[in-house]
């Protein structure tokens, strides 16, 4: 197994082209930009299509147009891009279209944006939010099996410290269970055969008079049912004795682990716990956890998001206190004071007594 | 009694007509009229007269998929009451 | 009214079956590649034609079985479930850009969009211009009826001036509301354009106009020339507050007077709107002259 030192973006490119991505489409923004052009250079090398995109409309209008044809697709940008594509976003769920979208935000103030999401309708999106390279490689590959399994988009939550810490990584093709065939993806063949495919938003079928758009909602409704209860992912250490729990996720969960280990080694009896999946939020294995616990500190890097989710997990079992805060670099790409280990130990230490 | 030739003919499905009337002035020959009746849904219909030319201009305008168009292999006479006075077609 | 005639003595023929004497079949009630008549659409809609026009082009291309469309949002979205192709749909605007990452991975089959007036011009103007700049080897085929027909007749961007919607009761006044755009001028001298025509569905011959157009753009697209586009004008009583018989002559007279007909871009030339509507003024005044 060889490693090699990279930058997150290109190493998330690599695990997206050994996943078999064929069709790329973006408009640069910082962080996405760097993901844009390492896509833009290696994916037509790999065979496969990168656009560069006139705005973000565009970018993910592509994007749905390639998963149709049953292409492994992928599109992304920062909050604010991701905010114009939400349209698209919202209804191309419905339309059960499997995408990975790289979310590489400007820090952790699109927490709420990625779980919910700004558009209409009921729809959830799949949200991985890697801790490191290391694991984005893992997870890049994952979302795309994980959109191909469930027809429905995948996110893959980043930001500046991820799109540009280069880590040793190995990028191999993952095992995954076998995957249904893609039936319902239009390839051009079946016309006049009264079969053919009809990739839309509210069940529409061939030959039907008529749309029944309640029976599938509720149908969609029930799959994200079941996403919900299936995918859920986190990372925990120490909890079986903590008096405070520090929740935190992404990259700036990596310092609270860090800190929790320290302040572990010292003695002091605090325990780690991490969403790795944002949306599902692992709510009952946060609950559990939260029982035996005097103090739940919330660590995040914006005004409180995550804490709405930690707080409907926690349900009272003990007070929630929110740790984090707004804290970005001069030019608010969301690299702030708050990354620095010192830091988070020290708003950790805060509330332990 | 006079003829009037028919080099083609139509089939009309009735019950679908939305009663627009666009195959009237369409109708190269002038042999559309529409009906006095009204089908099921309310809408009156076109109705065919002798002298139709199989020409198809009907079909091209219906936008409710109402006609069917035929050529005959020979042309067909239809004895007609004396219509010259009216102004009608004529063979 | 129109100039029905009315005939009443003449005996009317028998039309509910197939005739009995030997007689060759001409035109069918649907094309192939439409599942079944029925519709929802008001009486006297232009979209219908332009949309049965179309499968027919695509079935005679013999491309029925190598097809994908792409299908804004209108009236005529209602023909999705009975269109006959492989079908994806998009939201308001956007077909262009779904069109193109669907023809970028499946470059060997024939990706058409069909959007209307609001969709294409209105919400997704950007979407077309950058597709058609781009070269992108779709055809895009807009009805245009001058109005959001599906909400009842609002005015869109290509309403001619003058031109009443129930959002510009008074009819649409330059001052106040703007000018319309002329879309396929926009399109026809882009850099990736190959083919830009306008056809109407007023009459007989020019649905056979429309349907060359059609077949042109399409042959383009096969080819690998770059961008094809077709604007279809097509009535819409309802919206235009006219009825149903005088749709045809409203579609010519007044969207057709600003939105003239012809092919403004294939491999020859490059003309402009207002160029096909000199030309069309310059045949009539010769037609008009006296025989000397």
């Amino acid at each position: 197994m060889t490693r090699t030192l990279m930058e997150g973006s290109s190493a998330i490119t690599e695990a997206a082209i050994a996943a078999g991505c064929r069709f790329f489409a973006g408009y640069p923004m910082t962080p996405f930009t760097e993901l844009l052009e390492s896509f833009a250079r290696r994916l037509p090398e790999s065979g496969g299509v990168c656009i560069n995109a006139e705005s973000e409309l565009e970018a993910v209008g592509m994007a749905w147009g390639a998963a149709a044809t049953g292409a492994r697709a992928a599109t992304g940008s920062t909050g604010q891009g991701l905010a114009l594509m939400q349209e698209s976003l919202s209804e191309l769920t419905r339309a059960e279209l499997p995408l990975v979208i790289f979310h590489m935000a400007r820090g952790q103030s699109d927490y709420t944006q990625a779980t919910r999401g700004g558009g209409h309708g009921d729809y959830h999106h799949v949200v991985l939010a890697p801790i490191d390279v290391h694991e984005a490689v893992e997870h890049t590959q994952l979302a795309f099996h994980l959109a191909d399994r469930w027809r429905n988009p995948v996110h893959l939550y980043g930001d500046f410290l991820l799109a540009h810490t280069s880590e040793a990584v190995s990028i191999e093709a993952a095992e995954f269970e076998p995957l249904p065939e893609k039936d319902w993806a239009v390839d051009g063949t079946l016309g006049g055969s009264g079969r053919s495919r009809n990739v839309n938003p509210i069940g529409m079928t061939k030959g039907a008079k008529g749309i029944e758009p309640e029976s599938f909602w509720k149908r969609l409704q029930a799959k994200h049912d079941q996403i919900a209860r299936e995918e859920v992912r986190f990372e925990a250490e120490f909890t079986e004795d903590a008096e405070l729990l520090v929740v935190a996720f992404g990259s700036l969960a990596r310092f609270a682990r860090y800190a929790v280990r320290e302040l572990r080694r010292a003695g002091v009896r605090v325990g780690y716990w991490r969403p790795i999946t944002l949306w599902p939020f692992p709510t009952e294995a946060l609950a559990e956890v939260a029982e035996g616990v005097e103090r739940v500190a919330v660590l995040e890097q914006n005004a409180g998001q995550m804490i709405d989710d930690v707080r409907l997990s926690v349900l009272g079992r003990s007070p929630v206190v929110p740790i984090g805060e707004i804290s970005s670099d001069e030019a608010g790409f969301g690299i702030g004071p708050i990354f620095d280990l010192e830091d988070v130990r020290r708003r950790i230490q805060e509330v332990c007594t | 009694m006079s003829t009037v030739e028919a080099r083609g003919t139509i089939t009309i499905a009735v019950e679908r007509c939305k009663g627009c009337e666009l195959c009237i002035p369409a109708c190269p020959p002038r042999v559309l009229r529409m009906s006095a009746d009204h089908n099921e849904t309310g809408y009156a219909y076109p109705e065919l007269l002798p002298g139709c030319t199989g020409c198809g201009a009907c079909l091209l305008v219906c936008p409710d998929f109402c006609f069917e168009v035929y050529q005959y292999e020979t042309p067909i006479l239809h004895e007609v009451g004396a219509i010259g006075d009216l102004g009608g077609p004529e063979s | 009214m129109s100039d029905r005639p009315v005939l009443p003595e003449l005996p009317t023929l028998p039309t509910d079956a197939p005739p009995s004497e030997p007689a060759r079949q001409l035109g069918h009630f649907r094309p192939r590649l439409l599942l079944h008549e029925d519709h929802d659409l008001c009486p006297g809609c232009g979209e219908p034609l332009a949309i049965r026009t179309l499968l027919e082009v695509i079935d005679e291309m013999g491309e029925a079985e190598n097809t994908i469309g792409v299908v804004g949002i209108g009236c005529y979205t209602a023909f999705t479930s009975t269109m006959d192709v492989d079908l994806v749909q998009a939201l308001h605007g956007r077909a262009p850009s779904v069109a193109t990452g669907a023809k970028r991975m499946r470059p060997e089959t024939i990706v058409f969009t069909l959007q209307g007036d609001g969709d294409m011009v209105n919400e997704g103007l950007q979407e077309v211009l950058h597709t058609a700049a781009r070269g992108e080897s779709v055809t895009c085929v807009m009805l245009n009826n001058g109005v959001f027909g599906e909400t009842g007749g609002h005015m869109t961007a290509t309403t001619v001036l003058g031109q009443r919607t129930k959002n510009s009761l008074e009819g649409r006044d330059a001052g106040y509301h703007g000018y319309p755009i002329l879309i396929a001028d926009l399109l026809a001298p882009l850099g990736g354009t190959a083919y830009a025509a306008r056809g109407s569905v007023h009459d007989a011959p020019a649905v056979g106009r429309t349907k060359n157009m059609l077949r042109r753009a399409l042959e383009t697209q096969r080819r690998g020339d770059g961008f094809s586009f077709v604007e279809i004008l097509t009535m819409c009583p309802t919206g235009w507050f006219v009825p149903t018989a005088e749709g045809p002559g409203y579609l010519n007279s007044v969207l057709g007077a600003v939105h003239a007909t012809g092919e403004l871009r294939n491999a020859e030339r490059l003309v402009t709107t207002a160029e096909l509507l000199q030309a069309a003024k310059d045949d009539a005044g010769r037609r008009e002259e006296p025989l000397s």
